[in-house]
């Protein structure tokens, strides 16, 4: 009969169906949340060797710390790395789904995934959703053809550079970065430079802070530094500790036996029919 | 018809509009305490919204015998305090008296005047940096727009608080020599022209000491574009964008 009765399934992707709605209340002052940076500092470099990827670990939930050491470097395959800044919970979802269609992927063709896999993967699916996926990442690997370092931005454009930064205290970092690369850092000076430009932006930005986490990777090998460096450790803890000035006195004890009201089935399946 | 909020307050001035919008507007502005006394360093670039319109803009000026300002923001409000303090400098000589105002006098009536028309919805929109030397006591400090201001061994206005006070944060160290600061301004400024796009590449350092003011000729610093990573962004996959 008519079309209108035959429900189509969803097809994936942005529905535009609510924007001439969005715009209307919009022009009449209801305003939908605004966009909110939960406040990072990642970088990543390429040095001689491959690729280091640098994040700070504080999180945030708008004025509040609400994860002093969180995890921002996240798994996607074991030579390829992903820094997440943005909304956390989309970052994490996104870095998760694309690490599973790439694990598939090894196993449908046999062969270590290489990056541009993992760039064209999250691009494509940060542009399906027009930006409202809120995932700014920074993703680096070395696979066969070589070391990668991409950006990844969240309407779904991509930079590919030697050396990147990302977060609100990206410019920081970047300041340090702009001052000091240089083309075939050693593996030492690169961790240096990864450490100092994470230090400027947990220092002089406030949506970033406590420690540094560092990635290594180059081919054929994956150094995971967890908390590499701690400079804003707990300087004044009490060596007493803490005790309470008096116990608390008993003063009446009376226990009530709670009654068995479960009756329980014995023999013979009750499901089977 | 245009929505227009009633201005009740305001009584019979409400047809007049006093929230403005900057139209020629000058970039970041960079300055360091040094061994002999305060190092300042601007781009010359006063852009026109996006159009980078002019390019011998100098956005650093002496202000008496003992102090330096530079402005970031309106070129046209900066010329304006220009006019104000050279008022304020003419009266001050006419006293005859030996004494000149130093650059704490000069900071303190910038902060007056930029607070007072902050307070009347009329502001000059401008950051300012306000450096000198008087009796060996070197003084180097800023107000924004709003009136917001303090003394610091460096400071910056605009982009230069993002992109180069965490470089000065971790370099700067007091007594530095005249070529290492003007080294570390470089630094500072390069990366301002790397990554602000209303920065230009023709640069200007002054230099302010118990013996005077030099503002340098304009000159330029050059820049790396060779990284091999630039040269074929593609090749790990080609037909990417």
């Amino acid at each position: 009969m008519s079309t209108s009765d035959v429900e189509l399934p969803p097809k994936g992707g942005f529905s535009f169906d609510l924007c001439r709605r969005n715009e209307m209340l919009s022009k009449k002052g209801a305003n939908p949340p605004s966009f909110r940076k939960t406040g990072t500092t990642i970088v990543g470099l390429i040095f001689q060797d491959g690729v280091i990827l640098g994040a700070d670990t504080r999180a945030t939930a708008g004025s509040i710390v609400c994860d002093k050491n969180c995890e921002k470097i996240h798994y996607m395959a074991p030579n390829i790395y992903c820094c997440g800044a943005g909304t956390a919970a989309d970052t994490e979802a996104v870095t998760d789904m694309v690490n599973s269609q790439l694990q598939l992927h090894r196993y449908h063709t046999g062969r270590e995934s290489r990056v541009v896999t993992a760039l064209t993967l999250l691009k494509s699916h940060l542009f399906k959703y027009q930006g409202h996926v809120q995932a700014a990442l920074v993703l680096g690997g070395v696979d066969v053809t070589g070391p990668h370092l991409h950006t990844i931005y969240p309407h779904g454009s991509t930079d590919t550079l030697p050396f990147a930064t990302m977060g609100s205290g990206s410019l920081a970092a970047m300041a340090v970065f702009e001052s000091k690369y240089r083309e075939g850092l050693t593996k030492e000076e690169g961790i240096n430079l990864v450490c100092e430009a994470i230090c400027a932006g947990i220092f002089n930005d406030l949506g970033s802070g406590s420690n540094v986490d560092l990635c290594v990777i180059t081919k054929g090998h994956k150094e995971y530094l967890r908390n590499y460096q701690v400079p804003n450790h707990r300087a004044h803890i009490s060596s007493k500790g803490f005790t309470f000035p008096k116990k608390t006195e008993v003063l009446l004890t009376k226990i009530t036996p709670l009654d068995e009201k479960v009756e329980v089935i014995e023999a013979g399946d009750a499901m089977e029919e | 018809m245009a929505s227009k909020q009633p201005d009740a307050l305001l009584g019979p001035e409400s047809d007049s509009q006093r929230t403005q919008y900057p139209y020629v507007t000058g970039t970041s502005v960079v300055a360091i305490k040094y061994k002999d006394g305060i190092l300042m360093a601007s781009d010359m670039g006063g852009s026109y919204g996006s159009t980078l319109r002019y390019k011998s803009v100098e956005r650093i000026k002496p202000i008496g015998k003992h102090s330096l300002l530079g402005a970031s923001g309106e070129i046209s409000d900066f010329q304006e305090i220009l006019r104000y303090l050279d008022e304020l400098i003419l009266y001050d000589n006419m006293w005859d008296d030996g004494n000149s105002l130093g650059p704490k006098e000069v900071h303190n009536y910038l902060t007056r005047i930029m607070y007072n028309r902050r307070n009347k919805f009329n502001p000059l929109w401008n950051s300012l940096v306000l450096g000198g030397v008087k009796n060996g006591q070197k003084y180097l400090g800023t107000v924004s727009m709003i009136g917001v201001n303090f003394e610091d061994n460096h400071v910056a206005s605009g982009f230069g608080n993002h992109l180069a006070r965490p470089i000065l944060r971790q370099e700067w160290h007091e007594n530095l020599s005249f070529e290492d600061g003007v080294r570390l301004l470089e630094k500072c400024m390069l990366v301002l022209l790397y990554r602000d796009r209303s920065a230009i590449n023709k640069f200007q350092i002054a230099k302010i000491t118990d013996e005077g003011v030099t503002i340098h000729q304009p000159y330029s610093l050059k820049t790396n574009w060779e990284f091999s990573a630039f040269q074929n962004p593609s090749q790990g996959a080609v037909g990417t964008w």
